[in-house]
């Protein structure tokens, strides 16, 4: 069985297996990841780094792209307003 | 037909030809307008959108502040993607020497009823928090302004447009002059009055006319709301845009609705290409750095160029072009065509209505370039 980790996505404690991006982690606690500029939610589109469309805040940095960080124990995770 | 079917032909729909289509076409002229590009598609859509007081001259003080006061009227005319805020300028000084400027300049205002503020060390701080500590203070001029310049241009074109003025856009002109304007395809277009508004191009159009390209950087960040709260301008600033031989930087950064930061400026002259040179980009964000360390840690979207229209004596040619009775330029604003657009078109239209302008033209006249070589 994978081992896992917890950490939390706006507020909410959320677990999930060890090797689990942002973006992913993000999806599972149902969460958008940013909000645009005429305030419509968005969320990962490329997952690889291209499209920009997953920033998340992370430990109180603002745009970080969730598709390439993966989770760590204890890790803040925001939507990036 | 022998009747032409316009009375004024605007060549170039930057924020100026957009300006002199508006102004015109409400004092009942039929207007066309002609564009190679797109509305505010040059030098319009790659500045900041400052509409700011000057005071290198009480000529640029005169335009500037006539401008930005018809800015203020026009305001609640904007549509929302204007994104017209009066965030007002800090013209920021690093040390007691600028301190002496930011008093000079406190009493030049004070003489000509322009509203502002002289900011100490920690007044400073207080307003804008991001900034390095030890500053010596600054000036804020509260009723300057930020706008975005190609919804603007948009904007007053499409007024022109519901009063009758016509757009041509993606077509050269070749040739400008002696009542008629012809394009790169042959077409002809006649008038009465030809504007050359083309802004870095208008000295090919009409040869004779001294404008040279000065080319500029421009960064934007991603949103970070609240980092940054007045367009904050170094008072170095004057100091390095006067250069009119070597490159230059300075802190200039602009507070965006969206929370974006511009970061600013560079100042080239001779550099003709527009690709984004890596070392001046540097230089320039070291520079922003050195005021605003926190800078560093924001994540950028781009960076770009673009070209200001510069005249030797740094204010623009509006009125009639000697030699050509139905030839006038509305050409060479500089770094300063979004502010100074709408004062640009009042006074070129009293010129040519036979009205008398609001404030005296005759430091603008292109005329004066003739005189100066008469004495040289």
């Amino acid at each position: 069985m994978l081992s896992q980790l917890a950490l939390t996505v706006n507020g909410a404690p959320t677990v999930v297996p060890s090797g689990t991006t942002v973006a992913v982690a993000m999806a599972i606690a149902a969460q958008t990841c940013r909000t645009s500029v005429s305030g419509e939610p968005r969320g990962p589109l490329c997952g690889m780094g291209i499209c920009f469309e997953c920033r998340v805040a992370i430990n109180g940095k603002p745009h970080c792209l969730g598709c390439r960080v993966l989770c760590e124990p204890g890790m803040d995770v925001r939507t990036n307003e | 037909m022998n009747q032409a079917a316009y009375d004024v032909v605007i060549v170039g729909a930057g924020i100026v030809g957009a300006a002199c289509a508006d102004e015109f076409t409400r004092r009942g002229m039929r207007v066309a307008v002609v564009d190679r590009d797109l509305v505010g598609g040059g030098a319009t859509a790659a500045g900041m959108g400052h509409i700011v007081t000057m005071d290198d001259s009480e000529a640029q003080f005169a335009l500037t502040r006539y401008s930005q006061q018809l800015w203020q009227k026009l305001r609640f005319e904007l549509p929302a993607d204007v994104e017209y805020e009066q965030c007002g300028t800090i013209w920021v000084a690093a040390d007691e020497e600028e301190m002496i400027e930011v008093r000079r300049k406190r009493d030049y205002y004070d003489k000509r009823m322009v509203p502002m503020e002289v900011l100490d060390s920690q007044a400073l701080r207080r307003l804008e928090p991001n900034l390095r500590p030890g500053l010596a203070g600054g000036l804020l001029v509260t009723e300057d302004v930020v706008l975005y310049p190609p919804c603007a241009a948009r904007f007053l074109m499409e007024r022109a447009q519901k009063l009758g003025a016509k757009l041509h856009l993606g077509s050269s002109v070749a040739q400008l002059g002696q009542g008629r304007v012809r394009m790169a395809d042959g077409f002809e277009i006649p008038a009465k009055i030809l504007v050359n508004a083309a802004g870095t191009g208008a000295a090919d159009l009409t040869p004779g006319v001294e404008i040279k390209k000065r080319k500029g950087h421009l960064l934007i960040t991603d949103r970070y709301a609240g980092f940054l709260r007045h367009q904050l301008v170094e008072l170095g600033y004057l100091k390095s845009a006067h250069s009119v031989t070597s490159d230059s930087v300075a802190f200039n950064v602009q507070p965006r609705r969206t929370g974006q930061i511009l970061i600013g400026s560079s100042r080239q002259y001779g550099a003709e290409h527009g690709e984004v040179d890596s070392g001046i980009l540097m230089r320039m964000l070291q520079r922003a750095q050195e005021y605003m360390p926190a800078l560093a840690q924001l994540s950028t979207v781009r960076a770009w160029t673009g070209f200001r229209a510069a005249t030797p004596d740094k204010l623009p040619l509006i009125g009639p072009w000697p030699g050509d009775e139905s030839l006038f330029l509305a050409a060479g604003h500089e770094g300063l065509g979004i502010t100074t657009s709408l004062a640009t078109a009042r006074i070129l239209a009293d010129q040519i209505t036979g009205m008398k302008a609001e404030i005296p033209i005759e430091p603008y006249l292109p005329s004066r370039a003739a005189k100066e070589h008469a004495h040289a």
